[in-house]
């Protein structure tokens, strides 16, 4: 059963068009990889599914659970099921780390805000009362950022890159976070530019330039991207290249 | 008596905890309008409050080498719709010594009030001086609040002043703050003010840097929507050797309300050092929306991070 459903979406940003219709399918329980290289696109497809200020499409709908939600705000989008982990995490002075992951939870007992932090491997003691400010490190604020979006319960994580920013050790604890999501139920929407992580997949999308270029089992998507596209990131794909790597 | 309880009530609704006026360990001072109703003192502290026609003048010394353990806590307040209370207060502390300060200032019915306080304290060596206080207004906005304090601060001493005004209407609200501050002293001040309504707000607050490697961090929180109006200026003068200051100043406008910062850093050594920072604007967008993707409508999104800043 497909959870997400984009049809056909165009999205112009400031004149430029960053998604050229675009279509995608997530299959409900899946990690679904949108791989690309940097300004291919992906994170503007986050926004767009989100509902994020500016990120509505010139052209085509998005459905969620068959419903469109083309119209829908981004605070109804939350309350639907769809959420987002941003690659930058914002910082919020004054704000603890108690009621920064509260604010997404319909019960807000401290015993769930503990355990929310312990999936992510952090010691409830020393972090409920932090402030979601720059005296967190960027790991800890990834960290504290999936800790929330695990708080909130949804049916579709969008996690945009969550393994940049970290040192390499701590990529693996972020995959096996991903793994632990899918094992909750959670749809994972895994936004990164990274092939190796993409491959942890069930499937996987390959995005250039605003288009999708290639779909399916998420090595040889992963394969694909590491032969073709590192070596020519910015590489605009004609219609003619992309229906012939589809 | 009524009064008293009625004070004790307000001070309540304001944050504190009225147990402590019973406790024989910490020394309060409670003034309606221009009247003391509440008072004890112990040993180590001179408390001294003498009514006048308009208000209370305060003496408080610190003597030599006492630090007084607990907060001394002190409510000031005026519960009629209409009134005036002008509050002095000449304070020394002195070499060695120490003390807290928790001050709530109640003005819940407020409709033709003025509270004025005019500070002049003197802090020696080896001394500290900690004072916050917390407002707690009606929602009428009848109210003008004008706290003065000239400061000075010796050596290898500290100063913090806190002061918080988040719950009511603001009223018109002009502070002038000026401190001196001796060698290897800190200064701390923060300011931190919801404004909504008609509300008028004016910070000045300024720190002399006159001693070698003495410190300074003049700090700003002002949140104003509606057609509430903000000016902050703050001023941090450095003229000795290894003095280093900073200022930080952050305004949240929302709707019609309106928002000046004027950080003034004056360095007149060269191996002193003062850096400044003001931002000035809406809520970031980036914190709503992420809030607002945890599920929480945009108006309660901008609630959460304006509290947040205002903590």
């Amino acid at each position: 059963m497909e959870i997400l459903k984009i049809d056909k979406v165009s999205l112009n940003l400031n004149g430029k068009q960053v998604l050229k219709n675009l279509s995608l399918t997530v299959r409900k329980g899946d990690i679904h990889s949108i791989l690309g290289a940097n300004a291919a696109g992906k994170t503007s497809l986050g926004y767009l599914i989100m509902g994020c200020g500016g990120y509505k499409p010139e052209q085509g709908r998005i459905y969620f659970l068959e419903k469109d939600i083309t119209e829908v705000s981004l605070s109804e989008r939350a309350r639907l099921g769809i959420t987002l982990a941003w690659q930058e995490p914002a910082r919020f002075e004054g704000l603890t780390v108690k009621d920064y992951i509260a604010a997404g939870m319909k019960e807000k007992e401290d015993s769930l805000i503990e355990d929310a932090l312990r999936y992510v491997l952090l010691e409830p003691k020393e972090y409920l009362q932090r402030i979601v400010d720059k005296t967190l490190s960027g790991g800890e604020r990834k960290r504290i950022e999936i800790a929330s979006v695990f708080a909130m319960k949804p049916k579709l994580a969008i996690l945009d890159e969550p393994d940049s920013g970290i040192d390499i050790l701590a990529i693996d604890n972020i995959v096996d976070l991903i793994k632990r999501f899918k094992s909750e139920g959670i749809t994972i929407l895994l936004i990164t530019h990274r092939e190796e992580v993409a491959e942890i997949a069930d499937r996987a999308s390959l995005m250039c330039s605003g288009m999708i270029v290639k779909e399916g089992n998420p090595q040889e998507v992963g394969k694909y991207f590491k032969e073709k596209c590192i070596p020519c990131p910015t590489k605009i794909y004609s219609d003619e290249e992309k229906g012939e790597v589809k | 008596m009524q009064d008293y309880e009625l004070m004790l009530n307000a001070y309540a609704r304001a944050g504190g905890t009225p147990e402590v006026f019973k406790n024989s360990k910490i020394a309060h001072l409670v003034v309606h309008k221009n009247k003391v109703i509440g008072k004890h003192i112990i040993e180590g502290l001179i408390l001294e409050p003498e009514e006048t026609s308009s208000g209370v003048n305060i003496k408080l010394k610190v003597k030599k080498g006492i630090k007084i353990e607990n907060p001394v806590h002190l409510c000031f307040g005026v519960l009629p719709e209409e009134g005036m209370q002008e509050i002095n207060i000449k304070a020394k502390v002195e070499d060695g010594a120490g003390i807290k300060l928790l001050a709530h200032c109640v003005f819940p019915n407020a409709i033709k009030v003025v509270h004025k306080m005019e500070a002049d304290i003197e802090i020696g060596n080896n001394a500290f001086y900690e004072y916050d206080e917390i407002h707690f207004h009606g929602d009428t906005g009848g109210i003008e609040v004008i706290p003065k304090a000239e400061i000075r601060v010796g050596n290898n001493s500290r100063l913090i002043t806190n002061f918080s005004l988040l719950k009511g209407r603001v009223g018109v609200f002009d502070l002038d703050y000026e401190s001196e501050i001796g060698e290897n002293s800190v200064l701390e001040m923060m300011t931190r003010i919801y404004g909504y309504g008609e509300d008028r707000i004016k910070i000045k607050e300024g720190g002399r840097l006159i001693g070698r490697s003495s410190r300074g961090l003049l700090k700003s929180r002002i949140a104003v929507k509606e057609n509430a109006r903000s000016e902050i200026i703050n001023e941090l003068v450095a003229s000795a050797f290894d003095a280093r200051g900073h200022v930080d100043c952050i305004e949240i406008v929302q709707g019609n309300a309106r928002a000046r910062a004027v950080p003034i850093v004056n360095v007149t050594n060269e191996f002193a050092k003062v850096t400044h920072e003001a931002a000035i604007g809406r809520v970031d967008k980036k914190q709503i929306e992420t809030l607002m993707a945890r599920g929480l409508e945009e108006e309660k999104a901008i609630d959460l991070v304006v509290s947040g800043m205002l903590k």
